[in-house]
């Protein structure tokens, strides 16, 4: 029998960025496939080419047979492909059941009034996912958990032969994942093709037939959970090889001040818990790196730093405290976060945008610090005058530091340097900061899920999962004490 | 809120009626005051379906009025029958609207809105362009009128608004409104369910096209000239849009409200003579600031206090 999914040789480029690379997979019916990788790997754009809402360069998406690939959504859709997206926007001033009801109604303007038998079928769909208590009541007024229910509700309602599930345990407990591992198994005695998408084994180990892991757009490796666990490639991917560490005295270090203090900060995303009662404490000239898998809070943590998202809780800076004190000010104090999204002024050239980074400083230091930038990034120099959007991703990645440089901060935080690169760029990317770390006094807090990357620079490791510390110490220690947990 | 819900239809019964004998209490003054602000009801009524449901700003509401006016005016000079006109006027905005609509809303962002800001302009330009015909900056004058007294010509606005506001109304409510707005909130996951998401956007269009230039046609046989100024001027959009936000997005009941408010506080103050502008902006722009939701979204409200 011919599996009910067949991707054959999908090609994704966004730009000079392949996203997705001759990447082959295949799903029968009435088995879940495990679709893993890092941040960046490319497997919610694999995702999304099957769905048709991003369009593959080249390469075929075979349906029971049926070539779909570059097809509108709402045809594949029709053709039988189900998403359960992570995040819901379920419509806020209808009811539950009148949402199911939506996914129920054909695709025609002039039905005015919808058939009695979808009520009927909306409200057997709410029973069967658990929403029968909530079916009348508001999407706004439903705990985080019932909303994603919601979403599997509205998939199961189109009985879509093949299924595509986003990160479903993403900000649920782990009573919930039971609950949820439940419906999705459903979906395989039911018969349909199941991908499952996520960012590590672990997570979806107990539920899925295979696992097929990617990195950098391309398959690394393809078997049972146990397999890919066990698989050299993956382990180098997510615990990176042998790491070298070069932590520096831990008591030289102590001895410093403290210059940023995060004391018991939560965060709430709507329902969803992104930070519960982190602490951790930077000292004046350390590298610390906050370690966790994407999803796990590290972003939502440094924008908390920044002032860019309310936070219950206390953030020290300096002594003084942060609250109340508005993104620009925190900045100008000199706390500079370099986004994972960079954030770059695409048409501006290279220098334009470390200009705009320099704004702020005497033009004298000004200039001395782009020379200083240009001597640690020869790169730069370079492609001085090129626009910033034709750089390539590693050179996008050193422009944003260097800015963020420019601005002469006091703590810089880099948020997943490594996100998309190659692993010839993270070379360069670690000797530079090697070097920053070795020539000059800065202040680093990197966030990363990428353990290579993170540990050898580091002087203090933080792990975060799901919104939590789950360990601190020396990087020395990681991979004995908190590595078995990372995969 | 469930009483609320059961006394809702009676009220709105109630109000009606009143409205229908509104004519024997009040000055002729008031009734023609009434009788333009429920055209303008309609105007602002068709352009929350496509901001409220589909989620698309339209700058340029007055594109698809004009179209509607201008298209009657110059049948009824060459001596075609009313009805005849106004119904060829509002074809003529569904036409000029699809045409605009179709390659416009493959563009994303805030593009849409410009095209349709754009297009306001051009109309108005083609207008002057062609003044032999149109009439240009002076306007024309129709022969016809729907009637010569007041009362009439009340009632039959008063019965059009309420006709198009049923429709828009019940269509909002229907299957197909509930698309939209899922459209107009996610296109993404609304394609997922396997909507075209496309296909309702034109057709909300379309919809708000037939009532705009519905309207603006009956408009012309109120007043019996037609211009730049009263059927195509940007200032007259941008009323519109103030009408449907001030009265509460996403209700159509609400842009209906926000119109007769609009309308009416700029004649009864028009004692206070060039504040009298200035005050009523004052107020939409409050409504607007602190209550988002507008006037619909304070009686929401209240009602789910009481």
């Amino acid at each position: 029998m011919s599996p009910l999914l067949d991707v054959q040789r999908v090609t994704k480029r966004f730009g000079g960025l392949v996203a997705v690379k001759e990447l082959s997979f295949h799903v029968e019916a009435g088995e879940i496939l495990g679709l893993i990788g890092p941040n960046g790997s490319g497997k919610s754009t694999a995702m999304k080419l099957i769905m048709g809402i991003e369009r593959p360069n080249s390469g075929r998406v075979l349906l029971g047979g049926q070539d779909v690939a570059g097809q509108a959504t709402h045809r594949i859709a029709r053709q039988g492909v189900g998403i359960v997206f992570q995040h819901s926007r379920p419509l806020h001033r209808q009811t539950v059941l009148e949402n199911i009801k939506l996914a129920l109604l054909p695709d025609s303007l002039l039905r005015l009034a919808a058939d009695k038998s979808v009520n009927d079928r909306a409200c057997a769909i709410a029973e069967s996912v658990g929403l029968g208590a909530v079916m009348h009541r508001r999407p706004n007024t439903l705990p985080f958990a019932d909303l994603r229910r919601l979403e599997l509700a509205k998939a199961i309602a189109r009985d879509p032969k093949v299924v595509l599930v986003d990160e479903p345990f993403a900000g649920l407990t782990a009573a919930e994942v039971g609950i949820f591992s439940g419906l999705i198994d459903g979906f395989r005695r039911e018969g349909r093709a199941v991908l499952l998408v996520d960012h590590n084994v672990k997570g979806v180990a107990a539920l899925v037939d295979r696992v097929l892991a990617m990195y950098l757009g391309e398959r690394i490796a393809e078997g049972s959970a146990e397999e890919v666990m066990r698989d050299p490639t993956v382990r180098a991917v997510y615990l990176g090889g042998s790491i070298e560490t070069h932590a520096r005295d831990a008591a030289v270090i102590d001895a410093t001040p403290v210059l940023l203090e995060v004391a018991d900060v939560s965060v709430l995303y709507g329902k969803a818990q992104a930070l519960e009662r982190v602490s951790l404490r930077v000292h004046e000239g350390e590298f610390v790196s906050v370690v966790g898998l994407n999803g796990a809070g590290k972003t939502t943590l440094f924008n908390a730093i920044s002032g860019l998202v309310r936070y219950d809780g206390r953030i020290e800076w300096a002594g003084g405290s942060l609250a109340g004190r508005s993104p620009a000010a925190i900045a100008r104090g000199g706390i500079v976060q370099c986004a994972e999204t960079r954030e770059l002024f695409g048409d501006m050239s290279v220098r334009e945008n470390l200009d705009l980074g320099g704004q702020h400083q005497p033009p004298a230091e000004s200039r001395d610090r782009l020379a200083w930038l240009f001597e640690l990034f020869p790169i730069l120099k370079e492609r001085a005058r090129q626009a910033a959007r034709t750089l390539s991703g590693g050179e996008q990645q050193m422009l944003a530091i260097a800015r963020a440089l420019m601005m002469n901060p006091r703590l810089l935080i880099l948020d997943e340097p490594t996100l998309g690169l190659a692993p010839v760029i993270l070379e360069q990317l670690s000797k530079a900061l090697e070097r920053l770390r070795r020539t000059t006094a800065i202040t680093v807090l990197l966030g990363e899920q990428n353990v290579t990357f993170a540990l050898p620079h580091a002087d203090r490791v933080y792990v975060l999962e799901h919104a939590r510390i789950v360990w601190q110490g020396d990087p020395a220690l990681f991979a004995k004490e908190a590595g078995a947990g990372y995969l | 809120m469930a009483a609320v819900r059961r006394w809702r239809p009676w009220a709105l019964v109630v109000l009606l009626v009143l409205l229908a004998v509104l004519p024997w209490g009040v000055s002729a003054y008031i009734v023609g005051v009434l009788t333009v602000a429920y055209y303008f009801a309609v105007y602002a009524m068709s352009w929350d379906l496509l901001f409220g449901f589909a989620g698309e700003v339209n700058f340029g509401p007055t594109f698809l009025i004009g179209l509607g006016a201008y298209a009657a005016s110059l049948l009824d000079i060459h001596r075609w029958p009313v009805p005849l006109c106004v119904l060829v006027g509002a074809a003529a905005a569904v036409v000029g609207g699809a045409a605009l609509a179709v390659p416009a809303l493959r563009l994303r962002g805030p593009y849409f809105g410009l095209v349709t800001l754009v297009a306001v302009l051009v109309l108005q330009q083609v207008i002057v362009i062609f003044a032999g015909i149109t009439g240009g900056e002076i306007g024309l004058s129709v022969p016809d009128v729907l009637a010569v007294d007041a009362n009439p010509n009340y009632w039959y606005a008063l019965a059009f608004m309420v006709a198009s506001g049923g429709i828009l109304v019940t269509l909002s409510r229907s299957p197909v409104g509930l698309i939209l707005q899922a459209s107009g909130q996610d296109a993404t996951e609304t394609a997922a369910l396997g909507f075209n998401v496309a296909k309702h956007k034109v057709a909300a269009f379309c919809v708000s096209a037939f009532f705009s230039g519905l309207s603006g046609a009956m408009v012309v046989f109120y007043e019996g000239t037609v211009s730049v100024g009263s059927v195509i001027d940007l200032a007259l959009g941008v009323q519109v849009i103030i009408a449907a936000v001030l009265g509460g997005r996403r209700t159509i009941y609400g842009a209906a409200l926000g119109a007769i408010f609009l309308i009416l506080a700029n004649e009864l103050l028009r004692p206070l003579g060039q504040l009298n502008t200035f005050v009523v902006a004052a107020v939409a722009l409050i409504v607007i600031l602190f209550f988002p939701n507008g006037f619909m979204g304070i009686l929401g409200r209240a009602g789910e206090r009481s």
